[in-house]
């Protein structure tokens, strides 16, 4: 079964009041279930797509699928149900006062009834390994527990695909590791945003490279990664010393 | 593992909580929001000759700001609002016309005193009387209340996105405040904090982006424009009983006040 989840076709953009082509005939195409990785250096146009899966900025030219809904006014809470994003910083994502209304925040906005919402919120917590945070302040916890709790907050909304934006950072090594760990426990289709190369490596068999607001590789990750030539042109560079072929 | 801190500050308003448990903590915040308005109607509405009724309202507000262990330090800072009110009040004896009395060899109005008296007793019981209301109960707890209260959803809407957005301008401000103070600049006093006003521009756009960056982020998950109430929670009745004890004296004193 190759259901596409997610396809987009020859997207343009451009942010008012600047002649700058963001993203310039962007397309891509991403299967149900599948873990693609979106790599590309800074102001590459990565952030702006991710705000075009949820409906966040108008489409100008293009058009955006998402399973069989088209991407318009119509459908924009579906598809914002279906595609769960994760901002970079997790500080705008978490905006109540205690974990549990910040993950009860989706799903109540979608209509679950309020006898239900703790058991998702619970839920949500459970996936993420984060139960023990359901009464805290959103603002006082670390790094790593801020992702875990970003990444609950979606998929207390039952989402089919998720659109990570550089999910590692401002997390220590430890906390990569354990967000790596979780993504591959999660079953959605998943679109990592990064320029964190290893762990690109470790969560997605499947790269893309997104240059000058359009796709300009795609395939395996462990090729792309191999190629040292495509990275330098995209400035992309894997840390000091770091390998792909002794993995 | 994030620190020990589990409440206490939090950057921007949610720091005008002071935590504790006592009564006035505990009850319902809808509750509160309406004996608060009560009895800042009753003193608002008390007659400025009845000195005594003045005298009861205060008793009221000062045995709760102890019952809720606020403390009187954090009173006053606090009470510091009401300084300019306090000021044009203090004034207004020298100003006003009509019959005038003898204070210590200088003529004043009689009626500019009563006006100032009028003036300087109700603004500090009615903010005493908001102070405990926003040192025991968060602001997205007041708002909560407010919807409950069939406040128009448009309004709390309104509310609760500029106590966001106060609340992001705080919070980047005290992280400005660290980074100058990081480079051996030490704001502490208004005359030193030039460099911190020449970059309140860049404060604006910062909080603004934020701002926007939350918008885009509640957007995505399905907000349409009203906070949904996530809790299932009738106002306990004794709440209410409790809650009215402070508006019913004010209201008694009003009333005999009016009457006598
Ligand atoms: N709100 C905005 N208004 C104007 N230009 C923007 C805005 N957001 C991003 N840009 C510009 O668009 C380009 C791509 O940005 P972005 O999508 O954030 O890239 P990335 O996430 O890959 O770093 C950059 O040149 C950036 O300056
Ligand atoms: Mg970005």
């Amino acid at each position: 079964m190759s259901c596409t989840t997610i396809e987009v076709s020859d997207l343009r953009f451009t942010y008012p009041g600047s002649h700058h082509h963001v993203l310039d005939g962007l397309s891509a195409s991403i299967a149900e279930g599948e873990r693609v990785a979106l790599l590309g250096p800074n102001g590459s146009g990565k952030t702006t797509f991710v705000l075009h899966l949820n409906g966040l900025l108008t489409l100008q030219f293009g058009s955006i699928r998402i399973g069989d809904l088209e991407m318009g006014e119509e459908n924009l809470p579906e598809i914002r149900r279906r595609v769960g994003a994760v901002f970079q910083d997790a500080d705008d994502q978490l905006f109540m006062q205690s974990v549990r209304e910040d993950v009860a925040f989706g799903p109540a906005n979608l209509g679950v009834p309020r006898a239900e919402l703790d058991a998702v919120v619970e839920r949500a917590l459970g996936q993420v390994g984060a139960e023990a945070l359901i009464d805290r302040t959103p603002h006082h916890l670390s790094g790593g527990e801020k992702r875990r709790v970003a990444i609950a907050t979606v998929l207390a909304m039952d989402p089919h695909a998720l659109v990570l934006d550089e999910p590692t950072s401002g997390l220590d090594p430890v906390g990569r590791r354990e967000l790596a760990e979780l993504l591959a426990g999660l079953p959605q289709t998943q679109l990592v945003v990064t320029h964190d190369l290893p762990f690109a490596l470790q969560t997605c068999p499947r790269s893309m490279i997104v240059s000058g607001g359009r796709v300009v590789a795609d395939g395996s990750t462990r090729e792309i990664l191999s190629n040292a030539e495509l990275l330098a042109a995209n400035r992309l560079e894997l840390p000091y010393g770091f390998d792909v072929s002794s993995l | 593992m994030a620190g020990g801190h589990v409440e206490g500050r939090v950057g921007g308003v949610g720091h005008l909580v002071v935590h504790g448990h006592s009564p006035v903590h505990r009850l319902a915040p809808e509750a509160k929001v309406v004996a608060t308005f009560a009895f800042v109607i009753c003193v608002a509405l008390t007659p400025r000759e009845q000195i005594w009724a003045f005298g009861v309202h205060a008793a009221v507000a000062i045995s709760i700001v102890a019952l809720a262990g606020v403390p009187t330090r954090v009173l006053l800072a606090r009470l510091a609002v009401i300084i300019p009110f306090l000021t044009f009040a203090v004034l207004v004896p020298f100003v006003a016309g009509g019959e005038e009395v003898d204070v210590l060899g200088v003529g004043l109005s009689r009626d500019g005193l009563w006006g100032a008296w009028n003036v300087a007793a109700k603004a500090s019981i009615g903010a005493t009387a908001s102070i405990i209301l926003s040192a025991t109960t968060s602001v997205p707890e007041i708002l909560k209340a407010l919807t409950r209260l069939r406040v128009p959803r448009v309004l709390v809407s309104i509310m609760s996105f500029m106590m966001r957005y106060l609340d992001l301008l705080v919070d980047q401000l005290g992280r400005m405040r660290t980074s100058m103070t990081a480079r051996c600049h030490d704001p502490r006093w208004l005359w030193q904090a030039k460099p911190i006003a020449s970059s309140a521009g860049a404060l604006f756009v910062r909080s603004y982006e934020r701002g926007e960056r939350v918008h885009q982020a509640m957007l995505s998950r399905g907000f349409s424009g009203t906070m949904p109430d996530t809790e299932e929670r009738a106002t306990p009745g004794a709440d209410w009983a409790r809650a009215a004890l402070p508006p019913v004296v004010a209201l008694a004193a009003l009333l005999s006040a009016v009457v006598l």
